[in-house]
């Protein structure tokens, strides 16, 4: 199958790179690109494993095809802080035990990370319902959502800080 | 000592060792996206492998064209059974010394049956390819109903084993059956049975479902044709086990293969098996000369690789009047699919079933298991369970209810009444295992005591009254269970898979600048193992665990091992680790007499060192005995300090926990919603508490989507129903609710550290918990038994049948 030019900004560094038309966001990520952050857990869109952040929203890039990524800004959990400099969110699940096999934890992280950009100050329960579309298979859930919330105390904290 | 000197208790804080609820290891990676798990293998050249499925559940194979998919630039092969036979990898063995199709021969016996195995230049390619294989199916009649199975007249199902009346388990005494296995004493149940006061009937059904970890099963295999070396990346739960396997099968040398098993993203028992996609990996690899990769997508994992549970257990209790429980037999119906791939230790069939009377004493019991082959996929495998505990929990926490309400007693008090007793223990169970320690009832009382029994039956009751004046159309269900595990398989003079014994190792390495490594024979998928082993290691020998690297996996550098599964890696490896470390101590202690000029004896241990017996200032801590190791000449000593210890464990351990749901269940809608779960864990000596209560928020977790809707189910004609995440239950965050986690610690008394292991005890206590907080919801209006799993179109159904909706 013929291939297309794509242009995208990835973690704030504009790329570029070929692909079929048909293929997925998630592939040309992991394959192309060697993104292998966000992972493949169900091909249909349940799990959440694959979660980027596409233009400011949290899409699963298993159901994003190359064409609909042109010209995207993307931001993968490898864009979210450096080894050196952590993001809170990072510290936070390890901080709470938010994750075991880590399989689900990038895209958790990634789609928290954006969460907390829509609701800076979440409730339990709003937590709960904004990474319904995250599965998880080890935690129960219960320290992940321990983690988002400590780490929004965390960043309010530090806003009013510099406030 | 000069003031600055740390206290005892700071040097054992430093050391993050037992009891320390150290943060993970693992983290610092994983939450960064830099795990390594097998689909991130990358290789030059690497080629793609997909399947060709079956979509009949039994159905002769007529005929596979493989021309189009051949003419299909990029792809580089086709494999079909023809192409194994010459090998003789079209079938190969299953852990239950039972034989499976690689790719099918001749015909399919159930639904994603592996037909063909495509290989091509990408994913894309591949699965464009699988598209053009055109196999031409003759329909065969179809059995997915066990009992159906057994009829006189029922379709052959496995045409291999015609005429073979004994197989790996002794007699089989019919075409579709597999196995009988029994235990216990007939007679005397009988007998106890027909005596009885009072008898309780009921059959209980685990349905089917699956482990379905978040990463699916998969591998890379790479034939080195220059080396003559194989290397396997793969999901691999046992990868010793997995290499002598291949080795077996293939022909190739056991020292030219190499397993590794990367990050695992969970296993649950799935990845314990050997499946057909690694097999034509393999074969694949030889062929081409270039690695292979195969990865399953969701809907793969779900209709082929590894099932669950599906145990009809037909049981009998009896007791005396007033509740004293004299007997219990159970007949079990084992669905296994069209292959019996098991994956149990050889001498147990049905796995540890026979643990089912429970945490009672039950003077006498008996229990039979047929096992019996339908065309459903091939599995049966421990998921999140030693081998078979979590249906034999299920039931008799089940019985217990059914006799229970026959008994008009509250649930609580007739379970109070026959714990086996503290003063039990060791105590011998009527179906033969030794349960090591325990202390039931104080548990027990403290998990009544937390939830506020006694007030919840007054409100439960009121909440009767209530619904009968039609004040309301709730209910609520009280769901209580004590579970007793047996995990850490375990003896090896009763223990094995495939001939191999159940031991576990750990090879330790000290370097002279006092930091470690350890090895060992398992493979964490989560669970933890860098962070926990390295505790149990830090308190053994004194060196911090955050000196100490942990690594599992590799099966070039890690000592032999069984690998992870059944709660086996703390119970196994964990006291291999601790016994390894005691064998570097004792050289220590040789050492640290050398320096400090004095008898062996006359040194002793203190946290990180040794000193002198009556002059604790005259010490030598463990780092500087591991420099002295390599430095000083020693008389009578080698060099070095390492040591390796291969552990056969005595006995097996006997987790236990006392779990309580309590539950709201809306009459009309059958919807539910979970007010309070309660789990009290006794896991022995804890070694990491945050760790562990994360393990019980997670199977929990799993006991919740089991009990409440996880299913893998079929139709009449093999069609498997819920085959994606779409259909097979798994709940969100926003399902989930908030656990209450508490414990109690009675040491394993033959245990190294007196460690039990926890992994699995909140999948085996939990689905009893929930389920029962259904039924007894509706205790009150004469409801019995209905079967798991509790979605709302069932929940429904009961209170249709009692006629609630009139």
């Amino acid at each position: 199958m013929s291939k297309m030019h794509l242009k995208m900004t990835v973690n704030g560094a504009e790329v570029e790179t070929l692909a079929e038309p048909r293929e997925l966001l998630i592939h040309v990520l992991r394959e192309r690109l060697n993104l292998t952050g966000p992972h493949i857990g169900c091909d249909t869109s349940h799990c959440g494993a694959c979660t980027v952040d596409m233009n400011g929203k949290s899409v699963k890039a298993c159901t994003v095809v190359a064409a609909q990524a042109n010209g995207a800004s993307i931001t993968t959990i490898e864009g979210l802080g450096t080894p050196d400099a952590l993001h809170v969110l990072q510290r936070m699940f390890r901080e709470h035990h938010g994750l075991q096999c880590g399989f689900c934890t990038p895209g958790m992280i990634t789609r928290a990370w954006r969460l907390l950009q829509e609701n800076p100050n979440p409730t339990e329960e709003e937590v709960r319902f904004g990474m319904s579309g995250n599965l998880c298979r080890c935690t129960g859930y219960q320290n992940i959502v321990k983690s988002i919330l400590a780490a929004a105390a965390e960043m309010n904290a530090v806003k009013e800080a510099a406030e | 000592m000069n003031d600055q000197s740390p206290t005892r208790d700071e040097r054992i804080e430093k050391l993050k060792g037992l009891g320390a609820s150290r943060r993970r290891v693992e983290d610092v990676r994983f939450t960064q996206g830099k795990g390594n798990y097998v689909d991130d293998i990358k290789m030059p050249g690497m080629l793609f492998g997909d399947f060709v499925r079956s979509p009949y559940a039994h159905a002769r194979v007529v005929s596979v064209n493989k021309a189009a998919a051949l003419a299909l630039p990029g792809v580089v092969a086709v494999l079909t059974a023809e192409d194994l036979a010459p090998l003789g990898l079209h079938w190969m063995p299953t852990l239950a010394g039972d034989k499976q199709m690689v790719l099918a021969d001749g015909k399919v016996l159930f639904q994603g049956q592996e037909v063909a195995f495509v290989v091509a230049k990408d994913r894309y390619t591949a699965a464009d390819a699988v598209e053009l294989i055109e196999v031409e199916y003759e329909d065969l009649p179809v059995v997915t109903d066990p009992f159906k199975a057994l009829e006189p007249d029922a379709p052959v199902l496995r045409e291999d084993l015609a005429g073979k009346t004994e197989g790996a388990h002794g007699h089989r005494r019919h075409h579709n059956h597999i196995f009988t296995w029994e235990m216990g004493d007939e007679a005397g149940t009988e007998t106890a049975l027909s005596e009885a006061e009072v008898v309780a009937e009921e059959t209980v059904y685990y349905h089917r479902t699956h482990p379905c970890p978040l990463e699916t099963c998969g591998c890379v295999a790479s034939m080195d044709k220059v080396n003559g070396k194989l290397t396997v990346w793969g999901t691999f739960q046992a990868p010793h086990a997995v290499r002598t396997v291949a080795s077996l099968i293939s022909g190739i040398a056991e020292h030219n293969i190499r397993i590794i098993s990367p990050d695992i993203g969970g296993g649950f028992g799935n990845k314990v098996g050997v499946y057909p996609g690694y097999i034509c990996s393999i074969v694949a690899s030889i062929v081409t000369g270039v690695p292979v990769k195969w990865v399953e997508d969701r809907m793969e994992n779900l209709m082929s690789t590894a099932f669950a549970r599906d145990y009809w257990m037909k049981g009998r209790i009896s007791a005396t009047k007033d509740g004293r429980i004299t007997a219990l037999d159970c007949h079990v119906t084992a669905d296994h699919g069209a292959f019996d791939a098991c994956a149990d230790p050889t001498k147990f069939p049905a796995g540890f079933f026979n643990i089912c009377t429970g945490s009672y004493d039950i003077p006498v019991a008996h229990l039979t298991v047929d096992g019996v082959y339908t065309n459903k996929a091939p599995g049966g495998v421990a998921y999140r369970c030693s081998f078979r505990v979590t249906e034999a929990a299920y039931f008799i926490e089940r019985m217990i209810e059914v006799l229970a309400i026959k008994l008009g007693m509250d649930a609580a008090d007739l379970r109070a009444k026959n714990f086996i007793r503290k003063d039990q223990f060791p105590y011998h169970s009527a179906l033969g295992w030794e349960y090591d320690s325990g202390d039931y009832h104080t548990a027990w009382a403290k998990a009544l005591e937390a939830v506020g029994y006694k007030s919840l039956r007054a409100e439960q009751a009121a909440r009767v009254e209530a619904f009968k004046r039609g004040e309301t159309r709730k209910l609520i269900g009280i769901g209580l269970c004590h579970f007793t595990e047996i995990v850490g398989a375990g003896p090896v003079k009763n223990c094995d898979i495939l001939g191999l014994g159940m031991f576990d190792s750990c090879e330790i390495r000290i370097h002279p600048t006092g930091s470690a490594i350890a090895r060992l024979g398992t493979i964490s998928q989560g669970q933890g193992h860098a962070t926990t082993f390295a505790q149990i290691l830090a308190s053994e020998i004194g060196l911090p665990a955050d000196d100490i690297t942990i690594e599992e996996g590799d099966t070039d550098t890690a000592p032999y091992g069984l690998g992870t599964y059944g709660s086996r890696s703390t119970p196994v490896a964990g006291a291999a680790t601790a016994m390894a470390g005691r064998k570097i101590r004792a050289k220590a202690q040789m050492i640290a007499a050398y320096l400090l000029e004095v008898h062996d004896d006359d040194v002793e241990w203190d946290v990180d060192r040794f000193t002198v017996k009556g002059a604790p200032e005259r010490f030598k801590t463990m780092k500087e005995i591991a420099f002295a190791a390599y430095h000083n000449a020693i008389p009578g000593l080698e060099p070095g300090l390492e040591a390796v210890s291969y552990y056969d464990p005595p006995n097996m351990t006997y987790p236990f926990g006392a779990y309580i749901c309590v539950m709201e269940i809306d009459v009309d809608t059958g919807v539910w919603e979970i007010r309070q779960f309660y789990a009290l864990d006794d896991c022995g000596t804890r070694i990491n508490p945050m760790i562990i209560e994360g393990q019980v928020h997670g199977g929990v977790t799993e006991g919740l989507a089991i009990a409440m809707g996880q299913e893998l189910a079929y139709d009449e004609i093999g069609n498997v129903k819920t085959g994606t995440l779409m259909d097979f239950f798994i709940p969100t965050a926003w399902e989930t609710p908030h656990y209450i986690t508490d414990f109690t610690e009675t040491p394993s008394p033959h245990h190294p550290i007196g460690a039990k292991g926890v992994g699995e005890s909140p999948n085996v206590g939990s689905v009893p918990a929930f389920s029962n907080a259904v039924q007894d919801a509706f205790r009150a209006f004469g409801h019995v038994h209905a079967h798991m799993p509790h979605d709302h179109w069932r929940i429904w159904t009961i209170a249709e049948g009692l006629g609630l909706h009139a």
